[in-house]
């Protein structure tokens, strides 16, 4: 599925994502499959590094498996590359979903996601973009992801540069008040290069966002701050492509709230605000697998056949 | 009378001259006439941003804007550009080690009139403790113009301190030479050290001619790179003389003295005392009246010259 392109600058083979143009097919199989994985191995590695956040790293799974594995120009084998699209994670707590998504797409061996939170490892607790191959951003701290993707873009527009620049925030995450300064630069410097995706699971860490400090209505809010808003179901790859193409089709910025579910495809996970960083311990591990493992063989039945 | 000229001025003057030829953003937060960054933003207006009055934000924009391969000149007052936006220049610029230069105008007491709210006396403690941050000073219009190119030559953090008031310009811009990391002996001495950081640079120089007609023999350094610390330097003239007074105008907690203090209380211990704001809110007045009345000039180290030598 990757498309072929050779480099003019230091001819190696690119194994680049293909443009999207309105013929393109969406592969949604491929897609769950590999959302599948990513799902397997972002609790896995959790589950090893026995810290983490599950929650959130299920809920973007499915955005991050379509934007590595669908829509993003990257390139393994040179991950600075200065024309590639980029992806900040500004909710960047969720990077085992990150990591996972990346060493599938050839960053890095897969065997590496073990490490995760180790001190040998070049995987941090949150992304760390001078130690590991393919992430854009350093990121962790909450709100500044969104800024950094704004300066990202500017320079391109500026630039004169053709790549995209993709950013997911958390519900909670955008309680931040830098967010909202964030929102008002993207649209002063219509940022039209800027898609920004806002993982709408309800929870945080002290349990519903509308609860702990109502961010809602959130789509009102970026509108009103002259953005270009759409919301749709966050697990759904073609939703969430139809509204992505859409994004990239208007001359403001964008901000797509995808509906998710904390916690998704593992069942006891699921819109439990408990799970947000809490690593999965024996039985929950052994079952969590089993589920995840189950999810992943259906999907690639579905793929292949 | 020497000419006089605020760092701020030269700053902005070396951006619009730099900018000529040299690929770099400059951003500020609404404060471009203050901080003369306004003078490159209407010179090369496609590389320059207006913020707003958004500190936070224009700081982890700039981190974005240097993950691109270009330089980033960010400037604000010190108190909103490393106050405000402190966690910011932590984790998105120094963290990722992003090329980003926070230059920050209207540091210290001299910002004068507007009062402690907007004196920022903390801001080198701060920036100095940030691993991978560099810490600029400078102490005079002409270090200042060199200060700037040298940092566009630095790929990394850098903060830069600068002032709103008109200091004299103690450098022959012919014959400076502004060397990444290395302090200046201005003037040799054998009785005490004068460890001098920014605009204070002035102040020790007129303390040595004031102590000289007492026979006192000053040595005079000029720091103007606080991090890192030309530790060669001062513990070598530590060494020769005996006694070190610093002088910065900053609190006197965690900037220039408390570096040349950890510094020399593990190499050369010698006595010293270091002059700064003493751990006290500035108040609203004219800047020349503030330096006098916190005894941040010639006679207020003159005066702890004497102290420590017990004269």
């Amino acid at each position: 599925m990757y498309d072929r392109v050779r480099s003019g600058r230091n001819g190696h083979i690119r194994q680049t994502m293909p443009n999207i143009d309105a013929n393109s097919v969406l592969p949604i199989a491929e897609l769950k499959e590999k959302a599948a994985e990513i799902r397997l191995l972002a609790v896995d590695a959790v589950g090893h590094a026995k810290s983490g956040h599950p929650g959130g790293s299920l809920s973007v799974a499915d955005l991050i498996a379509y934007l590595y594995f669908y829509k993003m120009k990257v390139d393994p084998a040179d991950p600075k590359w200065p024309d590639r699209d980029r992806f900040v994670l500004s909710k960047g707590h969720c990077c085992p979903a990150l990591y996972a998504a990346l060493a599938l797409r050839g960053f890095f061996p897969v065997s590496d996601l073990n490490g995760l939170r180790t001190l040998e490892s070049h995987l941090s607790g949150h992304p760390n973009m001078l130690e590991t191959p393919g992430v854009d951003m350093s990121t962790g701290s909450l709100g500044q992801g969104i800024s950094a993707a704004n300066g990202i873009a500017l320079a391109g527009k500026r630039g004169g540069k053709s790549y995209r620049v993709y950013a997911a925030l958390g519900d909670g995450e955008i309680q931040e008040g830098e967010v909202w300064e964030a929102a008002m630069f993207a649209s002063h410097y219509k940022l039209s290069n800027l898609t920004i995706y806002v993982d709408y699971n309800h929870l945080q860490i002290d349990g519903d966002v509308r609860e702990v400090m109502n961010p809602t209505p959130i789509d009102k809010k970026f509108e009103a701050f002259g953005w270009f808003v759409q919301t749709i179901d966050g697990h759904d790859f073609r939703q969430i492509d139809e509204a992505t193409k859409r994004a990239e089709a208007d001359e403001r910025p964008s901000a797509i709230i995808m509906t998710t579910v904390k916690g998704k495809g593992v069942s006891f996970m699921e819109n439990q605000a408990g799970w947000h960083g809490k690593a999965p311990k024996g039985d929950e591990y052994e079952q969590a697998m089993r589920e995840l493992k189950d999810a992943l063989a259906r999907a690639k039945e579905e793929n292949h056949g | 009378m020497a000419e006089t000229i605020a760092t701020r001025a030269a700053y902005g003057k070396a951006l619009a001259e730099l900018g000529e030829n040299r690929m770099f953003y400059v951003m500020d937060a609404d404060l471009s006439g203050s901080t003369q960054t306004g003078v490159f933003g209407k010179k090369i207006p496609d590389r320059f941003v207006n913020c707003g009055i958004a500190e936070q934000n224009m700081v982890a924009t700039a981190a974005g804007i240097a993950s691109t391969g270009v330089p980033v000149f960010c400037s604000s007052f010190a108190m909103f550009a490393v106050g405000r936006a402190f966690e910011q220049i932590r984790n998105s610029v120094a963290y990722p080690r992003m090329n980003v230069k926070i230059c920050a105008s209207h540091a210290g007491i001299t910002v004068g009139e507007d009062g402690p709210t907007h004196q920022f006396c903390e801001d080198i403690a701060l920036m100095r403790a940030l691993p991978n941050m560099t810490v600029i000073n400078p102490a005079d219009a002409v270090e200042t113009r060199a200060a700037v190119e040298a940092m566009l030559n630095y790929d990394g953090p850098v903060y830069c301190r600068l002032g709103r008031y008109a200091v004299p310009v103690i450098f022959d811009p012919d014959d400076y030479r502004f060397e990444w990391g290395k302090g200046m002996a201005l003037a040799d001495g054998k009785d005490v050290t004068i460890v001098a950081t920014g605009i204070m640079v002035d102040a020790a120089l007129k303390a040595r001619a004031l102590l000289a007609g007492e026979g006192i023999d000053a040595a005079v350094l000029d720091i103007h790179t606080i991090k890192p610390l030309d530790g060669n330097l001062i513990a070598s003239f530590a060494a020769k003389t005996g006694a070190v007074v610093t002088v910065e105008e900053h609190t006197v907690i965690g900037g220039l003295g408390s570096a040349v203090a950890e510094l020399l209380s593990e190499t050369v211990p010698v006595k010293m005392k270091r002059v700064g704001m003493n751990d006290i809110f500035g108040k609203s007045a004219p800047a020349q009246t503030l330096l006098d009345h916190y005894r941040l000039n010639a006679a207020g180290v003159a005066d702890a010259v004497r102290t420590l030598l017990g004269k």
